[in-house]
């Protein structure tokens, strides 16, 4: 035995001494997550019954669950269509919205702690309770339901409503699907804010890994500070949009309708089978989106490493 | 002022040659030049600061207006509920929610039973996390690549995913049929938070694979000689891990603790699925406080019961922004330093 371990290669070693500390988490890994993604696709293909002493038991269905989930499921269709656009509404613009205002964090200013502090409360206050609260409290905040009926009707009779300047802009020639994202924007500006934080300190981190001489290089060779910003800083924090998108995609997925409506239908309608369906598809759609962006933004990223 | 003389150009002749003229005796005029170069600068200066101040006042406007609102709600009585002249300012400030609304959440037994999971929990992801980060950071081994991006794989795969499997894995628990031989069947562990300790152990507790790319980013980050050094002085690998690298990691660790603690405390996704008793997570007990008044104070005005449940989001609030406000500094300086970014 003492023979074996002398002739032990220092490579060899220290692999499984490696081994040893990913060990809890390969463990976990192999025992809950391959396996149960296993089991999902399994769950998907069969009808599931559970038995009254605890168990279950397993009937082969074929594709009968994602026919059923297509074609005859009333809201599926639906839920995933509206989650997978307010997805790709939202995400450019909390990654732009975190770049701008990461970049205006930067700065050196008085109170930047506290500003700060408030910037990052969403992340602390991200229960789902909370927000909901939050949201009637913002409802409330504007005027509450009683009240926005009667702005509304004082809106009409004074003349003075949003229409008219949304037809003054499309008669100015903007293409009404640019107007329409725009007002879509302004309309979700409180739920892009708020699920902003994380996104706004990853690219903070990412501005100061900037080396301050490319700014200082740019300075000297006359760059304005536009020209800085889309030569130097832009390129240096591509990789994090990538980053970023990938974090934004997976956190609003996780809080979507389709997610509501999976758990639904296996703990109140006891669908086992549906409910790894709609996981399934929705997982399958958010690997697809996430894959095309990054493909998307790899290419034109700029690695200075 | 360059502007202004090609805009006159188009328009009348004669105004161009004279303001010309003007700019040209304002050029050579150097008794000024500097003054007004300066207030130049410094108006620009001004309206840029301007607009920044603006657009933050703004923005943390959009984020505290609701938590203001709720806060200044939670104090409303009855009278200044149904009153419309009252605004933000209760006139009859009452601190009845606040009681009610801790006697139905049983809230100092609630909360500090949460307390104690969220941050049992917390200990166990840095523990485990960090070790995890470590190692990928550190050592060679074969598939290491292949396994690195399994960590990716779960985090981008939502947890949602995999709900099902792992509520029939703890509602029919048995380790590699050990359980089945001591006790006859597999037991069922759900209701009890035990099946949260035990992911969380295995590294995948919630949002753990976040927490182990963070770790390993930022020991990749750290120098080896202070490892080298350490191994040249006798230290053995735990040793090192333990007393030298996690020292380093200080940073990270706080970051990751923060994160984990709060989302933890906040996480309601566990908690429903694994069935765990309301009193160990207050964030689902909220849930059914309103209820719960309801149909035992026989109140039954939506917007009165509003006013409970703010009460009661202040007291859920309450430790955490206590937390937050305590740690922010060492947070944000954690975040910048910790390598969240490669």
């Amino acid at each position: 035995m003492k023979k074996k371990k002398r002739k032990m290669t220092l490579t060899r070693k220290r692999a499984i001494t490696g081994y040893l500390f990913i060990m809890p988490w390969l463990i976990g890994f192999l025992w809950f997550y391959a396996r149960s993604l296993f089991m999902t696709v399994q769950f998907s293909l069969n009808v599931l019954e559970v038995k009254p002493g605890g168990g279950y038991t397993l009937t082969f269905a074929g594709l009968d669950n994602f026919i059923y989930a297509f074609r005859a499921h009333a809201s599926f269709k639906q839920i995933l269509t509206t989650s997978v656009a307010n997805m790709l509404i939202d995400v450019p613009l909390i990654t732009f919205f975190s770049l701008f205002m990461a970049l205006l964090l930067n700065k050196k200013f008085r109170g930047r702690t506290l500003v700060r502090a408030i910037f990052f409360l969403p992340v602390i206050l991200n229960s789902e309770a909370i927000t909901d609260a939050m949201d009637l409290a913002r409802s409330m905040m504007s005027g509450g339901m009683s009240n926005a009926a009667a702005e509304v009707a004082e809106a009409a009779s004074s003349g003075v409503s949003i229409e008219y300047y949304i037809q003054m802009f499309g008669s100015l020639g903007l293409p009404m699907g640019i107007i329409e994202y725009i007002m879509g924007a302004v309309q979700r500006i409180s739920e892009i804010i708020n699920a902003s934080g994380v996104q706004i300190i990853i690219f903070i981190a990412a501005l100061q890994s900037i080396p301050g001489s490319m700014y200082e290089v740019a300075k000297i060779e006359g760059a304005t500070g536009y020209e800085t910003f889309w030569k130097v800083t832009f390129p240096m924090v591509m990789p994090h949009i990538i980053t970023n998108v990938v974090y934004t995609v997976v956190d609003s997925f996780a809080d979507s309708d389709v997610v509501e409506l999976a758990y639904n239908t296996a703990f109140t309608y006891n669908n086992y089978g549906l409910s790894s369906v709609m996981s399934l598809v929705s997982t399958v759609i958010t690997c697809l989106i996430l894959v095309i962006v990054c493909r998307f933004i790899q290419k034109r990223a700029f690695y200075y490493n | 002022m360059a502007k202004t003389t090609k805009a006159a150009k188009n328009t009348k002749a004669f105004s161009v040659q004279k303001l010309k003229e003007q700019y040209a005796a304002l050029k050579a005029d150097t008794q000024f030049a500097n003054d007004r170069k300066r207030w130049q600068s410094n108006g620009k200066g001004f309206l840029i600061g301007l607009l920044k101040f603006l657009l933050i006042v703004g923005v943390s406007y959009v984020i505290l207006g609701p938590v203001l609102g709720i806060i200044t709600s939670s104090f409303f009585s009855n009278a200044d509920n149904y009153n419309p002249m009252v605004y933000m300012i209760p006139q009859e400030p009452t601190l009845e929610r606040y009681s009610l609304a801790s006697g139905y959440l049983d809230y100092w037994k609630t909360v500090s039973n949460s307390l104690i999971y969220s941050v049992t929990l917390m200990l166990i992801q840095v523990f485990i996390c960090s070790m995890v980060g470590y190692g990928f950071a550190r050592y060679k081994f074969p598939l290491k690549n292949l396994f690195f991006g399994l960590v990716v794989v779960m985090i981008v795969i939502p947890t949602h995913t995999i709900m099902l499997p792992l509520y029939m894995t703890f509602a029919n628990f048995d380790v590699l049929g050990i359980i089945s031989l001591i006790k006859g069947a597999p037991v069922n562990i759900l209701t009890t938070p035990i099946p949260v300790y035990i992911m969380t152990v295995f590294g995948c507790g919630l949002r753990s694979g976040l927490y182990i790319y963070i770790f390993n980013q930022f020991f990749r980050g750290l120098p080896k000689e202070i490892e080298e050094a350490a191994f040249v002085d006798g230290a053995g690998t735990w040793y090192t891990y333990f007393r030298i690298m996690l020292v380093n990691a200080m940073p990270s660790v706080i970051t990751v603790a923060i994160f984990s603690m709060v989302w933890q405390y906040n996480d309601t996704f566990y908690g429903k699925l694994f069935l765990i008793s309301d009193d160990l997570i207050i964030s689902k007990k909220i849930a059914g406080l309103t209820a719960n008044i309801s149909t035992n104070e026989k109140i039954y005005d939506p917007a009165i019961l509003q006013l409970y449940l703010d009460a009661g989001i202040v007291l859920v609030m309450l430790p955490v922004v206590i937390i937050y406000v305590v740690l922010q500094k060492y947070f944000i300086e954690g975040v910048e330093r910790s390598g969240i970014v490669g």
